[in-house]
């Protein structure tokens, strides 16, 4: 099938998946275009750089260039004698008694956790460790007076390899702790041993999931003003609630004295979910200073500095009978945290293990982490965030294993295959997924490509030298972060809940503000979250204004990171809803004389069931509300109400994705030619915002497994600084996608939903690699690591052919 | 500052005076100094394209534009391809295709595509795709992006290359 073809089908599909679009009351389950497009699509949004204040002044920042060394000394003078300089900063000047937080204490597993100050203390542990603050009157001006400040390093060894890192006699990051290991941490359930003593094969691989970036196109930034007691900090983030926390204890002000905006921020993927150095920094300089200061970083910084993602050595070892049934498996995750830990860094590998069953019955699953320090800047969560390094594996090993026992590899997955449920199972590893059909995924995925086709079709283009292959992934992931039971500090050691909040306000003219503690970054809740409001008032989406991302106007919230916004937010906002649909209801039936439980909800008015032409609507209660004029007697007037929702349970996410892969040869150059992917995610809110949170999911993937990679030298030096050097997709590599659903509702939450933000990069990696190895095959490759490049693909096929590779 | 030398940019049919830095970026005169703030920033390499605009008619990325080589020129940024009361054919396909998310990119995206329509009003997917080269999305995997370009082009034709605030439109 051409490109072309391609996008005819997808329309095709997309036609289908919406048809049927429900009364237009019912504005859940419809494409709604989005709420917040007309001031991005004409350059009216106000992202942090589009905000400027009076007085304000600029920072930057001075870089370690080298990857481990003492600091001998520091000089500013030259940069303090410029012209519109205003100060420069080293780590003496700061009177903060802790460096940037790290949230994880697992019970009974001690984590070694080095300081981690806002400007290096004594060393430098990687390239871009920042060692000095300018602050200047103009924004070209301090990055020369950074470039004056001179810093004299005394270099240390340097270990950028983390296997070497765990030998005895190498050289440590943190000489205090005395190894490299941050921890080990195990989580399994089944008998492993009895598991591989009953297989009839035993395969084993080593799987190098390789360092990422999130590459959000809006770079981080800062703006920062402390005035009249108050500090107030725009930043690029998506964890504004954190942020304001985090800067309340380490600058030491009262909480409700500080107040973080996210404004329109452009993109995270995981990266914006920290708490990093410039913004306590700058927050901590602005106070210092009496003036507002602002930094934005440069991409080479964000490549150098902000955080990094995956950088885990697998070593799976997976157990099966001749029939393909699984017996156990056991996988070894060596993960390469780099330098310091962030919010999350150490906590990040574990989540592999909670997904590492997959959508198999296995009966043994044992996964055990070793973290290691590295000089590189610290790894956190990057869309998926181990579940995508989880996933590759398992799904990668059902290939090489449906290989070795000369199987189909949709049969091998099908055999084992959890059976359909919709009210919980329970893995061995105690992990309990929400409800899954995984059988019907793979039947509607296989209702849109046919491998047989495939495969007849790849015959045909090895006569001309390319070679087609094809490749699945049946993937569940694990979303909704979530139930403060399970991820809190007495279970997971999360230092914190997992909970959200909401507040439903309606104005006395009958519109509604909602206040979502969720704080999104391009992902539309402000049309989603408002079609879910409105049907439970009455309304149009028009009608509700989705306020996020400001700590000063709505309750506190716990943030946008782990596709747990809808799950977990959007079912705040449910709730929320409910209990103002309730008082009105008790405020109709007292003015109807009639029972608060014969009031229905019907075609945008409140009335007693049966009698529909008599009603209210929501302004007309509103009215009531406020005027207090015939309200129940004892009933507190006004109609706004909040939730704070803790979930029970995660949400589970599932789905199968196909990819068809041409790769040439001669150069070993891979392109994707199709990409069918079928995403159960429960019940649609908006499908149009579905579709695309899949199509960039993938191509993270596809960037991942082509393209992309944070890649160091050894001697720590970040080789891929900019986008010239880390290959982002553009739209010239890249097919159309053909989308569609399965709707399987979970019954964590009441409007049935689960996460779609991280599966399309979940399920990528393991599809486009398993269609390279499908490809390979009859050139005797059967196996390989991403990145998924032409010099790698090139060297496979030269060694299989028994060559030496360049 | 030290040195400034005096420009003039025509910019979205406004003219603007400015004593600038030499080495000032006509992206930083924009967004710095003229508050068109909807023009982006977001790599420092001509890679993304989120900065482009159109000056004299063609498609450029101003972060790799000094301000002193614009003296003169016609501006048209994101801000002038709206007119008053209706979008721009990119602007409401954008909107209707889903083709944004975060909007970081979208500015560009939209400068970049109507550079393309001016040149190939009835461009194929394919050429869509490889004329969309230069400006990165990490949010859309592009689906809808392309998607949109092609239902621009489709709705209004060679028409769509041009901005709707009267501004010369792009010319190949």
């Amino acid at each position: 099938m051409s490109v072309g073809d391609a996008g005819a089908e997808v329309t095709r599909i997309a036609a289908e998946s919406t048809n049927g679009a429900p009364a237009p009351s019912n504005h859940v389950g419809r494409s709604l275009r989005r709420k917040e497009d007309p001031r991005l699509i004409t350059g009216r949004a106000s992202y942090v750089d589009d905000i400027n204040l009076v007085g304000q002044v600029w920072a930057a920042w001075v870089r370690s260039p080298e990857a481990h060394a003492k600091i001998v000394s520091i000089d500013t003078s030259a940069a303090k004698a410029r012209e519109g300089v205003i100060a420069v900063y080293t780590n003496e000047d700061l009177d903060m008694e802790a460096g940037l937080p790290m949230a994880w204490v697992p019970p009974g597993v001690e984590v070694n956790t080095p300081d981690h100050w806002v400007l290096a203390k004594d060393e430098v542990k990687h390239v871009g460790d920042p060692v000095a603050l300018v602050i200047g009157d103009d924004r070209y001006a301090v990055v020369d007076a950074a470039e004056d400040v001179v810093v004299e390093y005394d270099p240390l060894p340097v270990i950028t390899d983390p296997e070497k890192a765990l030998e005895e006699g190498s050289p440590l990051v943190h000489e205090k702790f005395g190894t490299n290991k941050v921890c080990d941490w195990s989580l399994g359930g089944g008998d492993l041993e009895a598991g591989f003593a009953e297989a009839d094969v035993i395969i084993e691989r080593r799987i190098v999931n390789h360092r990422m970036a999130g590459g959000a196109i809006e770079p981080r930034g800062v703006l920062a003003e402390y005035r009249g007691d108050r500090l107030t900090v725009w930043s690029s983030t998506q964890v504004p609630h954190f942020l304001r926390l985090f800067l309340a204890i380490l600058l030491g002000v009262s909480e409700d004295r500080v107040r973080v905006i996210a404004p329109e921020v452009g993109g995270g993927f995981g990266s914006k979910l920290n708490i990093y150095a410039e913004e306590i920094g700058c927050a901590w300089a602005a106070r210092k200073l009496g003036r507002p200061i602002k930094w934005i970083e440069t991409r080479s910084e964000g490549l150098m500095v902000t955080h990094h993602g995956r950088d885990q050595i697998d070593y799976v070892k997976v157990g099966a009978k001749r029939d393909g049934t699984l017996t156990a498996w056991h996988s070894k995750i060596i993960a390469d945290v780099g330098a310091y830990q962030l919010l999350l860094t150490p906590l990040i590998p574990p989540l592999s293990a909670f997904v590492m069953c997959g959508v198999y019955n296995t009966p043994a699953v044992v996964t055990d982490v070793t973290s290691v320090h590295t000089n590189k800047f610290p790894t956190d969560a990057i869309r998926g965030a181990g579940r995508p390094e989880a996933t590759h594996m398992i799904e990668v090993v059902m290939d090489q294993l449906a290989s070795e026992l000369g199987m189909d590899p949709l049969e091998l997955r099908r055999k084992n295959f959890i059976p359909p449920f919709a009210e919980g199972h329970e893995t061995p590893i105690g992990v309990v997924y929400d409800s899954g059909n995984y059988e019907a995924a793979l039947d509607k995925l296989l209702e849109h490509i046919d491998p047989a086709q495939v495969r007849a079709e790849a015959e045909a283009l090895r006569e001309q030298g390319i070679y087609r292959g094809i490749g699945f992934s049946t993937y569940t992931e694990i979303c909704g972060n979530a139930p403060s039971r399970a991820v809190g500090p007495a279970a997971f050691g999360l230092q914190g809940g997992g909970w959200e909040s909401a507040t439903v306000r309606v104005h006395g003219t009958g519109a509604v503000t909602l206040y979502t503690g969720t704080s999104p970054h391009g992902q539309g809740h402000e049309t989603g979250f408002a079609q879910i409001v409105a049907d439970k008032l009455g309304i149009d989406p028009q009608q509700v204004q989705v306020i996020h991302g400001d700590t000063d106007t709505g309750p506190f919230g716990l943030d946008t990171y782990g596709s747990r916004s809808l799950a977990v937010g959007g079912e705040a906002a449910a709730r929320a809803a409910d209990k103002v649909a309730a008082k009105a209801k008790a405020i109709v039936a007292h003015q109807l004389e009639a029972a608060p439980e014969d009031i229905e909800l019907r075609d945008g008015k409140f009335s007693v069931r049966g009698s529909p032409d008599k009603g209210l609507t929501l302004a007309e209660v509103a009215g009531a509300a406020y005027t207090t004029m015939e309200m129940p007697d004892g009933m507190e007037p006004g109609l706004d109400e909040q939730s704070f929702y803790d979930p029970e349970n995660f949400v589970f996410p599932f789905g199968a994705h196909a990819c068809v892969v041409d790769v040439d040869a001669e150069t070993g150059k891979v392109k994707v030619v199709r990409w069918v992917a079928v995403d159960d995610c429960g019940p649609a809110i908006n499908p149009m915002l579905i579709d695309g949170q899949v199509h960039g999911g993938i191509v993270h993937g596809i960037g991942q497994a082509l393209y992309e990679r944070i890649h160091y030298d050894d001697a720590g030096q970040l080789v891929t600084g900019t986008f010239v050097d880390y290959a982002l997709a553009t739209a010239a590599e890249l097919p159309s996608f053909e989308t569609d659903r399965t709707e399987t509702p979970s019954p964590v939450n009441s409007l049935a939903v689960k996460g779609v933000g991280e599966a399309g990069t979940i399920a990528a990696t393991p599809a486009i690699t398993n269609a390279v190895i499908d490809a390979l095959r009859p050139l005797g490759v059967n196996f390989i690591n991403m990145p998924l490049t032409p010099m790698r693909v090139w060297e496979a096929i030269q060694e299989a052919k028994g060559g030496v590779p360049a | 500052m030290s040195n400034t030398v005096p420009v003039t940019l025509n910019v979205n049919g406004v003219e603007h005076h400015l004593d600038v830095e030499p080495r000032l970026l006509l992206v930083h005169a924009l967004r710095d100094h003229l508050g068109l703030t909807g023009t982006h920033v977001g790599c420092d390499t001509s890679n993304c394209g989120a900065c482009t605009i159109h000056m004299d008619g063609k498609a450029v990325k101003s972060c790799t534009v000094l301000a002193v080589q614009a003296d003169g020129a016609a501006l048209t940024t994101i801000e002038g391809m709206a007119s008053e009361n209706e979008l721009h054919p990119l602007q409401e396909a954008f909107w209707n295709d889903h083709g944004l998310q975060c909007g970081y990119c979208t500015p560009g995206m939209i400068m970049a595509a109507a550079g393309l329509l001016a040149q190939n009003p009835n461009p194929t997917e394919e050429e869509v795709r490889h004329g969309l080269e230069g400006n990165l999305c990490r949010c859309t995997g592009y689906h809808n992006i392309v998607k949109a370009v092609l239902d621009a082009a489709k709705s209004k034709g060679a028409s769509v290359g041009a901005s709707s605030s009267g501004q010369p439109g792009v010319t190949a």
